[in-house]
């Protein structure tokens, strides 16, 4: 899978599909960590402790 | 008893009624654990499966259910990018009926394997140019996004919700909900195809062989596309369903009737496309390897003309018909009809192109190879099915699913 | 797929085998297995879970009594080369657990990192491929008697015929030792071949025209090695796996029968 094991044979194919993974998981990660941040710094800034049992839609 | 668990201003059937739906519904689900753990603990003989039957029912079942679950990127795909906002009333239900399809492809996949220990093999030898490596890396991200996606959802029952820090990371989460909403749709556009092109770039099989576009088979486009088209139906079969088993009305007519005419209109354009790849595939692709289009729909008790008729007219052409006319769409009865075949058709293209192909004799002195399920394989089937029953019941007991409810029916 | 390494000129071994010669004993089937610690099951009436890595199929021109004509076809894995490498089964595994060598044509299978998927099978037209649907279990004593040079192996995973690959290995470290780095043609020989007791299987380098393989069948490599003897054809040929293994028969309707021919197409495809 990595570059180093004793088959690696670099081509195109790595760099488009191994690219399009990592850009992925880069959004999804990034948008996690900035959504679980925030909320946390919201939260202790005592944002949300008023909408008790609220629904959001 | 969990009526504080209940969303407000809403009513749900007596906690004792509840439990013993998920009783029941819970032993059929043990009943597939058994089968499950029998053929992780004793091997793959537990399957009929055999050396001409490598894929069988549970590729199928994978297969049918990413098509189906399909609903859930393509109606998050009109909602967060196209800009359908109308969709809002039902795009909790699709992510929830995705969310259950994905986890249980996932589950099925793991059941499926020879060396169940050994499937992290995939991602850390990847062979990035087989189609299977490019669907378990973007099947395991899509689930990714797909859990991304209902977790608000789950953070949002009543209870939960009190939490700040759960009631500010679901509010969070809706903010940019249209980044994974997007990268969902991306990862699905891949996995989806790639589905397609597991079966389309067989060389070795002329029943599922396609040419294509670059590194891509035909199928490849079409798996994409008819599980954007067919998504749709599934959403809305389940809708309907879940509407007759509550006796309310839960999803606004005008959603329904955008969501079916969407869908219509993409089944529609969908089908031309493969009959136009048909037609292609059995008067040139084919007859190159030596095979006429009957030699696959004959000489056999079971793979007839009928499946190719079942798929693209009955479970194509007239869902096509019926969802893209104004009168079709607002027929109850002619649009539960349509969904219905429209899920039919899909589940029959994704049988064909995983059953069939490995039916049909390629050796001139070979033979037709016909498979039946063991009790085990279809156990294992109907397992994730129990699952998801138990998780939709779940959801729409403590969590707000449907956002209209409280209006439509109060 | 593995490029060619170190000075030694590109192999691309192959097998004949000349269809008129075969009787149908079966003794390449018993040769293989037991070279190859082939498992097998107590009862092994279902023919499509039991592994063969060779298999001898009997094929019939249909006709009765006293045009009737048999031939049996020995199949071993084709060790397909396809387009460059690109060989069915190799293109489609998932996790690199088959490759295609160019240094000597083999299609190889490596055991303990096959995950069991199966999509190598679908993907071979010649069903050479099987998947252990039990773990190996042999009679008391009899592992005693398993070849030390070949693993075992394990419940749910892909094997197939490897061209006895672990002679091929024998006769090089050989080679090595007496500082050559290229075999005869007889020091490299399948079991299969060696067990025939008609001569019907020659085995050897499709490359190197002084192998006996080579001058029987003439492969054209420029076209995807099609053989250029008359009498020689490859199964589904048309299919464009480009198979290693070549047959060889001076009977039509067996040339045609290693083919799949729509009505009308006349005699081109049988002929090859």
């Amino acid at each position: 899978m990595f570059p180093g094991f004793f088959e690696w044979i670099w081509d195109g194919g790595h760099v488009v599909f191994m690219g399009g993974l990592w850009y992925a998981l880069g959004i999804i990660g990034m948008g996690l960590t900035f959504c679980i941040l925030k909320a946390a710094i919201e939260t202790a800034q005592g944002k949300g402790a008023e909408h008790g049992g609220d629904e959001h839609h | 008893m969990d009526s504080a668990l209940i969303p407000q201003g809403v009513r749900r059937c007596s906690l004792g009624k509840f439990a013993f739906f998920i009783g029941i519904v819970g032993a059929v689900l043990l009943w597939g654990v058994y089968a499950m753990l029998l053929c992780w603990l004793k091997g793959l003989n537990q399957t009929n499966m055999n050396d001409y039957y490598g894929f069988a029912l549970w590729i199928w079942a994978d297969l049918a259910v990413i098509a189906l679950g399909g609903g859930a990127f393509f109606t998050g795909f009109l909602k967060y990018i196209v800009g359908k906002d109308e969709l809002k009333n039902i795009i909790n239900y699709a992510v929830l009926i995705g969310f259950i399809c994905y986890s249980s492809a996932l589950l099925i996949l793991a059941i499926d394997i020879g060396q169940p220990l050994r499937g992290w093999f995939i991602f850390w030898h990847a062979n990035v140019h087989s189609m299977l490596t490019e669907v378990a890396f973007c099947l395991s991200c899509y689930f990714a996004v797909l859990s991304i996606e209902y977790l608000p959802l789950v953070l949002e029952n009543r209870q939960l919700n009190k939490v700040p820090f759960f009631h500010n990371l679901a509010h969070n989460m809706h903010e940019i909900m249209a980044v994974f909403a997007a990268t969902g749709a991306f990862l699905s556009f891949f996995h989806q195809g790639s589905l397609g092109g597991v079966a389309g770039v067989l060389f070795g099989r002329p029943f599922s062989f396609r040419e294509g576009a670059f590194i891509w088979p035909w199928t490849f486009f079409l798996f994409t596309w008819s599980a954007a088209a067919y998504g749709p139906c599934f959403t809305l079969a389940l809708t309907k369903l879940i509407e007759k088993v509550t006796r309310k009305k839960l999803v606004g007519d005008k959603c329904v009737d955008l969501l079916a005419k969407i869908s219509g209109w993409m089944i529609f354009t969908y089908i031309i496309a493969k009959i136009a790849d048909t037609y292609y595939w059995a008067t040139v692709t084919a007859p190159e390897g030596g095979f006429t289009l009957m030699d696959f729909y004959s000489n056999n008790p079971m793979y007839g003309i009928w499946i190719l008729v079942l798929e693209i007219v009955i479970g194509g052409i007239i869902p096509a018909l019926i969802l893209i006319t104004k009168k079709g769409r607002r027929s109850p009865f002619l649009l539960v009809t349509a969904v219905i075949f429209g899920c039919i058709g899909v589940s029959v293209n994704r049988w064909v192109m995983v059953l069939q192909v490995m039916a049909v004799p390629v050796m001139p002195f070979d033979t037709w190879a016909m498979y039946y399920p063991s009790w085990q394989e279809v156990a294992t089937t109907i397992l994730p099915v129990a699952y998801g029953v138990i998780l939709v019941a779940l959801s729409y007991r403590y969590l707000p699913i449907f956002p209209q409810e409280k209006e439509l029916n109060y | 797929m593995k490029q060619s390494q170190g000075h030694n000129r590109p192999k691309k071994y192959g097998m004949v085998i000349d269809l008129d010669k075969c009787t149908g004993c079966g003794s390449c089937m018993v040769a293989c297995m037991a070279e190859n610690n082939v498992p097998f099951k107590k009862d092994e009436t279902n023919k499509r879970d039991s592994i063969t890595w060779m298999k001898v199929y009997k094929l019939t021109n249909g006709k009765p009594f006293p045009e009737n004509d048999v031939c049996y076809l020995p199949r071993p894995c084709m060790h397909c080369e396809g387009h460059h490498g690109h060989s069915p089964c190799v293109s489609v595994c998932p996790a690199t657990a088959t490759d295609y060598s160019t240094d000597t044509g083999i299609v190889s299978q490596i055991y303990t990192r096959c995950f069991g998927c199966r999509y190598c099978m679908a993907a071979c037209p010649y069903h050479a491929r099987y998947f252990n649907w039990w773990d190996p279990v042999w009679p008391a004593g009899m592992e005693q008697m398993l070849s030390p040079d070949v693993s075992v192996r394990m419940r749910g995973i892909v094997e197939k015929c490897s061209f006895c690959f672990h002679r091929y290995q024998r006769a090089m470290d050989k080679a090595h030792l007496e500082g050559r780095h290229e075999l005869a043609e007889d020091e490299y020989q399948t079991s299969c071949t060696q067990a025939c007791p008609s001569g019907a299987i020659t085995f050897g380098d499709l490359n190197n025209p002084e192998h006996k393989v080579h001058q029987m069948v003439k492969p054209d490599n420029a076209h995807g090695g099609r053989p250029q003897a008359p009498n020689a054809f490859r199964l589904l040929e048309r299919l464009g796996t480009n198979p290693k293994v070549y047959y060889l028969s001076t009977r039509e309707w067996v040339r045609k029968a290693g083919d799949n021919s729509i009505k009308g197409e006349g005699k081109a495809h049988a002929k090859h």
